[in-house]
């Protein structure tokens, strides 16, 4: 989808402090209408303010939000084409779950007979017609989730705003809401902007993701791109498992290491760089392969359910393989580290 | 059936024994309770049925004249003296209420979003003057209203009184007195609501178009009304009783219910009593008002 280059959400040179830390130094990050973006970060990497300054919460220190092209710097939250759902929900307890719903939009004062429509809609679309007079306090946790959301989205936001929204949530229920929320995203063609410091949900809905690490933007890229193609040694190891490497360039192609002289398929251009490899990547030989090999021993072999893991020396390489049970603790083996997949970080 | 083994303490206790160790931990209270509220009270009542003497003694035979006297009604004939007293008595009670009960929440407000430091200060500033004697303070604001006084000035400049001119003893003067006296009875309560407050439903509200009327409305009134219930009550009650504020600020045309029962207190005890009784009633009538209030708001 080709849209205006000003549609959706654009965050341009973001600066907060809070006394004399800075959140967020010149961060910004756009969201195409109709994209998934989650921000991704450790606590503390400032992706909350930053939602929060979208969300007109916050006040940036300088910086600027656009929606469509319309700028939002200083407007109130409530004048914001924007909805949000809050990491605790913040329903409002004396209300119902239909007058929670409605609230947005007898604020704007809507007709009534609209209103009731729309309710009814939004319930529909989240599966919660049943809940409609139910009290907050009689809903369980992912049945509150639900309303943050329909109470949010029956505004129809140009921009949905989701703080952590599943991390009070069990990890089998968060599992089957990450799908939802992606389907309802994509059948709505609202543009979603999500927070979140779990890698794995953000790899399952998004389209994008928008790496943080204290206060700035460490990667952006599509979810494959960022896990497979970790620019820095934040990114490689706080999406998934990574093995780093310090390396001692030899040439373009070729390094040098603790676990011997590697080739790697992209250039080299450091003296010094730090090689990465994912540790489902590593293969394990009987026999010497033909490349990138690495004779090692295997120092610990875990049983992890559906796959096994071994910690191997030299450079104490942590190995995914299948679920087997003839490695064990001592074995010698061959490690391959094919070149495609060892990753020359930039710092 | 068999009443359940609960441990206490190590021992195997049924529910009886628990209950008869709390009435024994409870006891001493119990006794003070007894002699030092119940037991006045039942005189109280005792003497509002007996009849007056001629130098104002008790004289132990029964009447109801006394109640039905303090309502209007003697043995002449119908007086509102006593209602339109009481009338004023609630009016200024209601009112005091109500100032103490949003200036109480605004305070609350700006104390629980400052620093911690800051807090504990402007908190010490609200509590320490309750500390004073009640009538040390309002004889504190006889020297502030005073025609010589820092305020008499100011309103006169704003056109509200004479240059040169006291400000008490008027019916203004009292009010600010009253106020006064009765605030931190709102504070306290209210306070300890504002410092709990989940603010995420602010900003919800904020987020769902709120305006300010709807953010207070739906996000703030709710999460604070136990407090203001709690405000209300400490407020109201004691405003019901008050005679020093009015007595010191209030000249002797501003009569309430307070002052009327102090006064009957040289006189006519039998009387007095009769009044107090009538006083009670109405602070039990507002107490039971307070409890069913919120109850309703919420079914």
């Amino acid at each position: 989808m080709q849209a205006k280059p000003d549609a959706g959400l654009v965050v341009t040179g973001v600066r907060k402090r809070f006394g004399h830390v800075a959140v967020l130094d010149h961060v910004g990050f756009a969201a195409a209408r109709g994209e998934f973006v989650t921000l991704l970060g450790p606590s503390g990497c400032g992706k909350t303010t930053l939602l929060r300054i979208v969300a007109g919460l916050e006040r940036a220190d300088a910086g600027r939000v656009t929606v469509d092209g319309r700028d939002l710097t200083g407007e109130p939250p409530h004048r914001r084409p924007v909805n949000t759902v809050f990491q605790s929900y913040a329903l409002f307890p004396h209300l119902s779950v239909a007058d929670n719903v409605a609230f947005g939009l007898r604020a704007r004062r809507a007709a009534e007979g609209d209103v009731r429509r729309r309710v009814a809609d939004a319930l529909a679309l989240l599966r919660i017609d049943e809940l409609r007079a139910r009290r907050p306090d009689e809903l369980s946790g992912g049945q509150k989730q639900r309303v943050a959301v329909a109470r949010a989205l029956v505004n129809e936001p140009a921009v949905l705003l989701l703080d952590e929204p599943m991390s009070a949530l069990d990890a089998q229920l968060r599992g089957d809401l990450q799908l939802e929320l992606r389907r309802l995203q994509r059948r709505l063609g609202t543009t979603f902007v999500l927070v979140t410091h779990d890698q794995e949900e953000a790899m399952t809905v998004s389209d994008r993701i928008i790496v943080m690490d204290r206060g700035r933007i460490a990667q952006s890229g599509v979810p494959r791109a960022v896990y497979e193609r970790p620019a820095t040694r934040f990114v490689a190891a706080f999406l998934g498992a990574a093995n780093l490497v310090a390396a001692r360039r030899v040439d373009d192609h070729a390094v040098e290491t603790v676990l011997g002289p590697l080739r790697v398929a992209s250039a080299v251009t450091r003296d010094a760089p730090t090689i990465a490899i994912r540790p489902e990547r590593i293969v394990v030989h009987a026999e010497r392969p033909a490349a990138n090999a690495v004779r090692a021993t295997v120092r610990e072999a875990l049983f992890k359910g559906d796959h096994g893991q071994l910690f191997c020396d030299p450079g104490d390489l942590r190995v995914r393989i299948a679920a087997r049970d003839d490695l064990a603790a001592g074995a010698q083996v061959w490690l391959e580290l094919p070149a495609e997949h060892l990753q020359v970080l930039d710092d | 059936m068999t009443e359940p083994a609960i441990a206490f303490r190590g021992d195997l206790a049924t529910p009886r024994s628990l209950r008869a160790r709390a009435l024994g931990l409870a006891a001493p209270a119990l006794a003070w309770i007894t002699v030092f509220l119940i037991a006045p009270l039942c005189l109280v009542l005792a003497v509002a049925f007996c009849g007056r003497g001629d130098y104002g003694q008790i004289e132990w035979r029964f009447t109801s004249a006394n109640l039905a006297r303090a309502l209007g009604c003697a043995a002449d004939g119908f007086s509102d003296v006593n209602l339109r007293i009481a009338a004023r008595t609630l009016w200024l009670s209601a009112g005091t209420t109500a100032i103490c009960l949003v200036l109480g929440f605004a305070l609350s407000l700006v104390i629980a979003t400052r620093r911690p430091a800051l807090r504990a200060l402007l908190l010490a500033a609200v509590m320490i003057p309750f500390g004073t004697n009640l009538v040390i303070r309002t004889y504190g604001w006889q020297l502030l209203l005073a025609g010589r006084g820092p305020l008499a000035p100011i309103a006169a400049a704003l056109g509200l009184s004479e240059p040169g001119l006291a400000l008490y003893p008027s019916p203004i003067a009292v009010w600010v007195g009253m106020v006064a006296a009765l605030a931190p009875f709102a504070v306290a309560p209210l306070y300890a609501v504002v410092e709990r407050l989940d603010w995420s439903l602010v900003e919800a509200a904020r987020d769902l178009n709120a305006g300010r009327w709807r953010v207070l409305r739906h996000a703030l009134l709710p999460q604070v009304a136990p407090g203001l219930t709690a405000a209300a009550v400490l407020t109201f009650i004691p405003a019901l009783g008050m005679f020093v504020v009015s007595d010191l600020l209030g000249g002797a045309k501003h009569m309430l219910i307070g002052n009327l029962v102090q006064q009957q207190l040289a006189r006519d005890w039998p009387y007095g009593a009769a009044l107090g009784v009538w006083l009670i009633v109405a602070t039990l009538a507002a107490l039971v008002l307070a409890r069913r209030g919120p109850d309703r708001a919420r079914a």
